[in-house]
């Protein structure tokens, strides 16, 4: 509904004509709000367009297949700390997901109540929490235990990151999971704990993994909570044990030093890291566009 | 909520003997009705979910025990001095957080002061202006800002915007603006000013889709009753949406605030980490998390690292009271009750 179509029409029916000031303020806001998407919209173009300008030429198959080379030697690459991601996320979604997705049934099935309201504003609570005091906790609890920085001790900090927004979209699909569903489980004599897990929880599978998916890409850009647990690493590392690079922070790594051909390496890594949680999003979309409820069948 | 009472508690607590009715006599009446299983599973699986509850609980638990346990020392030699203090001096064993709050918190309210208009610009467009066809793409182009990492936000400040900055914008700042003492001294490019912008370009996403949110929330009675009224587009949006959803709008603007208060790597890379109160955006400064994040690995000696931990103390309680604030102004939006205009 276009305003000046309607207004136009007022006058067609005889209405008072509208003042030009209060026309032209109309105009100047419209432009404004066009101009902000505009001005919003081109860091983000400049962000890609340059991640893509300064990246693409820089991944090759010694950036995917090399370890880091000695400060001075130009080459090497980053495998290393693409594995270690991978290790540390793994070990994250380990963590994060059966808890999430569990504090998640909890709230939806059986938390109604005082206690739920308190673990659902709790979540909330921990879904604001700096990622650097995430940080801070595994390094307490993990670290200091250990006596050293392991790749453990990057997965537990992005784990406990993963949580809340797990149990919270677990909880909001499983709600939209309608009662006659589980009602019909009842009815036919099927267990509460076997409706829940076969029944509500299969149908909304697809939103429920929406959920996983978008903490994912939340962690796996996430470099703070690295700095002092995973600690980072120049070689091949699959001890969960010893301290492990991650792309991330490689990619700080870089883009700190005086090296051009670090700074270059710091793109190519980028454009890697955005790839991948820009596909992981993208995934989210697509599945969350094709209904919340397909799990159903 | 009743229809959980439905099915469930018929099914807990200990009930041998309508067990033993169920499978004789109503077995004709009720044909599908199996004979009521053990409820030991039932009790087991609700424990071990409640258990997973509690994780979350236990989490926040921890992270307060963590963090005011571990600064103790730092608490018990400086005590409120500590944010009074403007002296950071690891050597001497002189801790003084003043200079990382002012950091954080002037950081912070730049970063709202560029992103608050766009946001609620974009909010606006999106909801109310844009084609239909455009809403969606245009929404999720916006949020796709917040899926990009923040080192790759810093990564692009160090290389693009903190030149861009240097060569063209603060020498024109100097020269127009100076006066006012905002803007003096060698334009470095690193400073300030160029942690506020990034920090914008990250909080903009997060509160126009909080806008976007609330002002769908707005009754479409309410833009038809203002149209009705004779106003054009920007009054309707003005009186009948804005206004309305104002609680919200603060809502989302102060959990912006809490995004950028704990920001970390991007503020890191350019704000110069410089433990200086200066009154020049151009100056370099250091914030909270930014301490955090450079010293805490190398910190030697208990104190220093106690004082880190303090630190990181306030940052959470100052991001947690943000955060609820925050979530009280969206919910009396969201949840059907609307802000009433005076």
């Amino acid at each position: 509904m276009a305003a000046s179509g309607i207004t136009a029409r007022m006058e067609q029916f005889g209405a008072a004509p509208i003042s030009i000031y209060r026309r032209a303020m109309n105009g100047f806001v419209t432009l404004a709000a066009a101009g902000a998407v505009v001005l919003v919209l081109t860091p983000l173009l400049a962000i890609f367009g340059y991640l893509v300008y300064k990246g693409i030429g820089s991944i090759n198959l010694a950036f995917l297949t090399q370890t880091p080379k000695p400060v001075g030697e130009v080459g090497g690459g980053m495998a290393n700390a693409i594995a270690g991601t991978a290790l540390i996320l793994l070990l994250a979604s380990i963590i994060g997901v059966p808890i999430g997705i569990g504090a998640g049934i909890y709230l939806a099935e059986y938390g109604r109540n005082r206690l739920g309201n308190l673990i659902r504003f709790t979540a909330d609570v921990l879904n604001g929490v700096p990622s650097i005091i995430v940080g801070i906790v595994a390094y307490g609890i993990v670290v200091l235990t250990q006596g050293h920085f392991s790749a453990l001790a990057g997965g537990v900090a992005l784990g406990i990151m993963m949580i809340p927004t797990i149990t919270r979209a677990t909880e909001e699909m499983l709600l939209l999971v309608p009662n006659a569903v589980r009602e019909a489980a009842y009815g036919l004599g099927v267990s509460r704990w076997r409706t829940t897990l076969s029944i509500t929880l299969r149908t909304a599978t697809s939103g429920v993994i929406t959920g996983v998916m978008l903490a994912f890409a939340r962690v796996a850009g996430e470099t703070a909570p690295l700095l002092f647990t995973a600690f980072g690493n120049q070689y091949w590392n699959w001890n969960i044990n010893q301290p492990t690079a991650a792309l991330s922070l490689q990619i700080y790594t870089y883009a700190i030093s005086p090296f051009d051909d670090w700074h270059r390496q710091a793109w190519a890594g980028a454009l890697i890291l955005i790839v991948l949680i820009v596909a992981a999003v993208s995934a989210v979309r697509f599945a969350a566009s094709r209904g919340t409820l397909k799990g159903a069948n | 909520m009743a229809n959980h009472a439905l099915g469930a508690p018929r099914l807990t607590g200990p009930q041998p003997v309508p067990k033993k009715e169920v499978t004789e006599t109503a077995a004709q009446a009720v044909p599908l009705l199996k004979p009521v299983r053990s409820e030991l599973p039932d009790r087991i699986f609700s424990l071990a979910m409640l258990g997973c509850g509690l994780c979350v609980l236990a989490l926040v638990g921890l992270i307060i025990y963590e963090l005011i346990t571990k600064s103790q020392l730092s608490w018990h030699a400086f005590g409120w001095k500590f944010f009074f203090q403007s002296e950071w001096d690891p050597v001497n064993n002189q801790f003084g957080a003043l200079p990382f709050v002012y950091g954080t918190l002037v950081s912070s309210f730049l970063a709202l002061l560029l992103a608050v208009p766009l946001a609620v610009g974009v909010a606006v467009f999106i909801t109310e202006m844009s084609p239909r066809w455009l809403r969606s793409p245009l929404a999720f182009t916006t949020e796709l800002l917040a899926a990009i990492p923040s080192v790759i936000y810093g990564l692009w400040a160090i290389f693009v915007l903190v030149p861009l900055l240097r060569e063209y914008v603060e020498p024109w700042l100097g020269k127009y603006l100076g006066w006012t003492g905002l803007f003096e001294g060698a334009p470095y490019g690193i400073g300030m000013l160029a942690a506020g912008i990034i920090l914008a370009i990250m909080v903009v996403p997060i509160v126009s889709s909080i806008t976007r949110e609330v002002m769908v929330a707005v009754p479409q009675q309410q833009r038809e009753a203002v149209l009705a009224l004779g106003a054009t587009r920007w009054e309707m949006i003005r009186t009948g949406v804005l206004r309305n959803a104002r609680a919200g709008i603060l809502g989302g603007i102060i959990l912006g605030l809490g995004r950028a208060l704990g920001e970390t790597m991007a503020v890191t890379m350019v704000i110069g980490n410089r433990p200086d109160i200066a009154k020049s955006l151009f100056a370099p400064g250091y914030t909270m998390a930014s301490v955090i994040a450079n010293e805490f690995s190398e910190a030697t000696g208990d104190t220093y690292l106690a004082a880190l931990v303090e630190v990181g103390l306030a940052l959470f309680l100052l991001t947690i009271i943000v955060n609820i604030l925050a979530q009280i102004l969206v919910w009396t939006v969201t949840r059907g009750q609307p802000a009433r205009a005076n």
